[in-house]
């Protein structure tokens, strides 16, 4: 039997070797799967995790690709923090394209500087607002936030099929579902010249950097560590835990708008029916990973980023279908998740020889 | 009215697939448990029923085959989550991409094989009867199976102890395992049979619903099943309740468009979500009904105090 | 053993460093490389499926003469341009993008790669590098409104429909033209069910069709639920990209087939041959692009009217859209004598006069 045995402290050796051995251990696994397609492993393995960042372009599409995941699994993390389960991020996103995409389609024909950052804040209004409804529903009627946040998800999206497909469709399109081109002044500025790295990616950092200082310097951020160590504790002394559940939902809500209208205003450049593909579900995967913590999300959002980028080039050069990227993605999260216990446990195998053994 | 009947056909074999995931949720929930990995799961049940039928030719063998792909992907869940207290909301979402991945693999040789659709058990002369014959007496065993199931785990959860042990165990960890109650056993029973229903979900839509394999075929019902768990506050009633609900108004709205009410058809789709949001706020307005029924351990690793 | 396993590493190493270089530049003996981007999982049984065979046709035609490669699900946002992008570096010498929304990625992809031929599908931009085509599919479903128009006992035909587009629309259309060219009772009741694949939806939308009185069933969905359905109801249908008999053999009258086999093919030589360009193909029934599956499940004369009505189309003494026709408001779209431009076809947002539904604005 395996049995896990506490550290006195976490391990500080084990918070940097967990994800090494996760790593390395799915190197193993995954290498004995390629070998089982009749691939060479060890190629299989190089096109996985380095030749996505081989050159520069690769590196510039890593940080375009977790963009998105690392700025909402930060807002996530602080949810989860309080045991708020917002797992409707993909629906936030969606409303903040559409209220950024929005604000740019109005004005389609303007050149004003301020554009752009209009659409930042309707973007992240849109997104605190879809994530408002959740909340209010769950400190008025108690309405379970799990519920409510994904089956908004589900409207979100299919709002957004009605508008591109009626009434904001590009009337010079051929009636094709997609909107018109945002105008040049509604683009994100490219921050490296030759790549799509643009502002949202400098805007992820900062989002970072501020969650981090959110969670460590500030009144709340305490609250939050505490809510999340000892909600009895919490609650006696005296932390409200419906302001809790408004902050997190419009934290997290806001800021998936943000990431909805970066990628409606930045790669994309339009409005059409498919915006993400579920960049708000796999941030719940990033924001764990990341062990809930801002900097922590910043890696994981990297590490997710680089699996899907490998997956699209081990079909490429290759020859493997997507259906092994997914499960290949699936045993390296596993092993990441598994190792992840080291830092707080130790693993003893054997005959269980201390009492309170029921295992 | 003569249009009533295969209605209501339509909405059970719409809702059941939903009501067999649920169900084996609510168990492995009730336990403290929580998996979002339904939908990776009913995935690989899908497959693996679907496989295994049309291999051996029997339906039967491949209804245990779904059950049992479902029960090893739980284990996977189980293994991380419990034993090893891996996190179990991420654990539950890479299950599902570890799902939607091997079934799509293992499926990649049975695209485009068709298959008849399992037998309905007419039972002799009642099921001639107008009206209730056809709906309550002509079904595919699945969805008997199904409701009897759901009626079961209510039944296990108020009137077994058994059952009164699953909710200690998912309401205090700590005061159950002080009692002596094996928390981790306990739970990964309860998470197993989560897979399971699961699995025998998916195959009711690979072998019943829409018999025939195709990647990705649950679209996105596995998520609707966990959202019709917490819909139910955590009751075998209200999910049964729920999950009809869901599927009668995902129906309705189809026939809606088909006897041609003129509203976009995307705010008709999104009735069925809203609805469940608008029913879900109405029933939990009552604050300690809820609480009394929310397994206070969800998602929370468990080990024993030295 | 070591120093074997070395060698091999490096070799491996050296290969995949060699490819992300971009140093596929085609020698003289060196395969043509071909690639393909799908909006959905090859495993789909409906479009993505087809373009996948269309690609196979390439492999089995030139064997070793050309290097296939596909990426699948690729997602019609932020990740298309990079997928493109990445077939392109990786020396593709063609590349097909097979969906409407990696229009603006290839374009784009396009302009940054002058010496890669790009093809993208039922999209309307095109580069001096990347070219467009498309299938009539309207002109199939000509064919099967005047087998619908035949087969139909309670004149109510069931439409399940994806998305209000163009193309589907058009296909409406074209469909109910010939569904009255031979039957002017003939009326259609339409479902959407915003999505091109779902099993279960699409299944449970024929289901609420047929109980609405329809005994034949059209879909512009992937999945053969709805065929399916036919089949169980005992009712008639027609299968949608592929020939799907196996799943209704005695409800398919026929099925409306994705065929980019030969276009696949002809494009690969064209590149080999030097003589490609960058232009609009949109082919039908003639250029064997609309494929019509084997009439199956009706009678004689029925029979010989869809092939008769097929060989018209393809002879082009049938155009579907032959004037007079009016919209639902009662406009003159099309003059009589005249047939639908392909302007007026590709951007097709309105109904015929006749079709008791309303279009989402």
């Amino acid at each position: 039997m395996i049995r896990l045995e506490p550290r006195r402290s976490h391990s500080q050796a084990m918070v940097y070797l967990s994800p090494v051995l996760a790593i390395v251990m799915t190197l193993i696994v995954g290498g004995i799967i390629f070998a089982f397609m009749g691939k060479n492993p060890l190629e299989a393995l190089y096109t996985f995790f380095i030749l996505p960042i081989s050159d520069s372009y690769g590196v510039s599409e890593l940080f375009v690709k977790a963009t998105p995941l690392v700025i909402i699994a930060v807002g996530l993390a602080m949810g989860f923090r309080a045991n708020v389960w917002n797992i409707g991020a993909e629906g936030q996103l969606t409303m903040g394209a559409i209220f950024g995409g929005g604000l740019a389609l109005y004005f389609y024909d303007s050149q004003s500087v301020f554009l752009l950052p209009a659409m930042l804040v309707f973007g992240a209004i849109g997104g605190a607002l879809w994530g408002a409804i959740p909340a209010l529903l769950r400190t008025r009627f108690n309405a379970n936030e799990i519920l409510t946040s994904l089956m908004l998800t589900y409207v979100a999206t299919l709002f957004l099929s009605y508008l591109v497909h009626g009434p904001w469709r590009n009337p010079e399109g051929f009636n094709f579902p997609e909107s018109r081109p945002f105008p040049d002044a509604g683009l994100l500025p490219i921050i490296y010249d030759g790549t799509r790295v643009h502002l949202g990616t400098a805007i992820a950092v900062f989002v970072v950097i501020a969650g981090w200082l959110l969670l460590s310097k500030s009144l709340i951020g305490f609250q939050l560590r505490v809510v999340g160590k000892a909600p009895q504790a919490a609650r006696h002394v005296g932390f409200r835990q419906k302001r809790m559940v408004w902050f997190t939902l419009l934290l997290s809500g806001g800021l998936s708008g943000l990431a909805g209208l970066f990628e409606v205003a930045g790669p994309i450049g339009q409005l059409q029916p498919s915006i993400s593909p579920g960049y708000g579900f796999t941030a719940i995967i990033v924001a764990f990973l990341g062990r809930l913590h801002p900097v922590g999300v910043l890696f994981a959002g990297l590490i997710m980023a680089l699996t899907y980028l490998g997956g699209e080039l081990a079909q490429i050069s290759l020859g493997l279908p997507s259906a092994v990227t997914g499960l290949f993605q699936g045993i390296l999260l596993f092993f990441l998740l598994a190792c992840d216990v080291l830092t707080k446990y130790r693993i003893r195998v054997g005959s269980v020889a201390t009492k309170g053994g029921a295992v | 009215m003569d249009w009533i009947v295969p209605l209501i056909l339509t909405v059970i074999t719409a809702s059941t697939p939903l009501l067999l995931a649920a169900t084996g949720e609510l168990i492995t929930e009730k336990s403290g448990v929580l998996n979002l990995g339904v939908e990776g799961m009913m995935l690989v049940g899908a497959i693996s029923g679907f496989a295994v039928t049309v291999s051996s030719g029997s339906a039967i063998l491949g209804i245990l085959a779904a059950i049992v792909a479902g029960m090893l992907m739980s284990l996977i869940f189980a293994f991380l989550t419990l034993t090893l207290m891996a996190n179990q909301v991420a654990t539950g979402l890479a299950l599902t991409i570890f799902g939607v991945g091997f079934s799509a693999l293992v499926g990649s040789g049975f695209v485009g094989f068709p298959l008849d659709p399992l037998p309905s058990l007419s039972i002799p002369v009642i099921s001639t009867i107008p009206v209730i014959g056809p709906i309550l007496f002509s079904q595919d065993f699945l969805v008997y199976a199904s409701i009897a199931i759901v009626i079961a785990t209510g039944w296990f959860l108020t009137r077994t102890r058994a059952g009164l042990i699953l909710k200690a165990v998912g309401d205090s960890h700590d005061s159950a395992h002080a009692i002596g109650y094996r928390v981790i056993r306990i739970r990964y029973m309860a998470t197993l049979f989560g897979g399971a229903m699961s699995g025998l979900g998916g195959a009711y839509l690979s072998l019943s619903y829409t018999p025939m394999w195709a990647e990705n075929m649950t679209a996105g019902r596995g998520w609707i099943a966990l959202a019709l768990v917490v819909f139910a506050t955590w009751r075998p009633g209200r999910l049964l309740a729920g999950a009809y609900m869901f599927g009668c108004i995902s129906v309705l709205q189809l026939h809606a468009q088909s006897a041609g009410v003129n509203v976009p058809s995307q705010f008709m789709s999104m009735l069925p979500y809203l609805a469940t949001v608008i029913v879900l706020v109405i029933i939990s307005s009552d604050y300690t009904k809820i609480r009394l029924n929310a397994p206070a351990c969800i998602g929370k690793a468990f080990r024993p105090a030295q | 053993m070591k120093s074997r396993i070395f060698k091999r590493t490096a070799a491996a190493l050296a290969t995949v460093g060699a490819m992300a270089l971009g140093m596929g530049a085609a020698q003289a003996d060196d395969p043509l490389k071909v690639g393909f981007v799908y909006v959905g999982p090859v495993g789909d049984f409906g479009y993505s499926y087809q373009h996948d065979q269309g690609r196979k046709a390439v492999d089995e035609k030139f064997g070793n003469k050309v290097k296939t490669t596909y990426v699948e699900n690729v997602a019609e946002g932020a990740d298309a341009e990079r997928v493109i992008r990445q077939l392109a570096q990786t020396g593709n010498d063609l590349i097909f993008t097979t969906s409407f929304g990696f229009m603006n990625p290839t374009i784009k992809v396009a302009k940054q790669f002058p010496d890669v031929k790009f093809e993208h599908a039922t999209g309307f931009k095109r580069a001096e590098n990347s070219a467009t085509y498309a299938a009539r599919f309207y002109e199939g479903r000509y064919v099967a409104g005047v087998i619908a128009g035949k087969m139909t006992k309670s004149n109510t035909i069931g439409y399940v429909g994806s998305f209000p587009i163009p193309e589907v629309v058009r296909g409406i259309n074209s469909f109910m033209l010939g569904a009255w060219s031979v039957n002017p009772d003939v009326k259609v009741k339409i479902v959407w069910v915003n999505s091109w694949y779902d099993p279960g939806k699409e299944g449970d939308a024929a289901k609420a069709l047929i109980d609405q009185g329809a005994d034949i069933m059209v879909q512009h969905t992937d999945s053969p639920a709805p065929l399916q359905v036919a089949e169980n109801r005992g009712v008639l249908g027609f299968g949608q990209a592929s020939d799907m008999i196996k799943f209704a053999p005695k409800a398919q009258l026929s099925a409306i087939v994705d065929r980019w086999d030969d276009y696949y093919i002809e494009r690969v030589q064209a590149v080999m041959d030097g003589t490609w360009k960058a232009d609009d193909t949109w082919g039908g029934i003639k250029a064997d692009m609309v494929h019509m599956a084997p009439f199956t499940n009706m009678p004689d004369d029925v029979k010989a009217l869809a092939e008769e009505t097929e060989a018209k189309i393809a002879s082009g003494e049938i155009h579907p859209f032959a004037g007079p026709i009016y919209d639902q408001a009662g406009e003159l779209r099309v003059k009589d004598g005249e047939n639908a431009d392909d302007g007026m076809l590709l951007g097709m947002d309105w109904y015929i006069k006749g079709i008791d539904a309303e279009l989402p604005k």
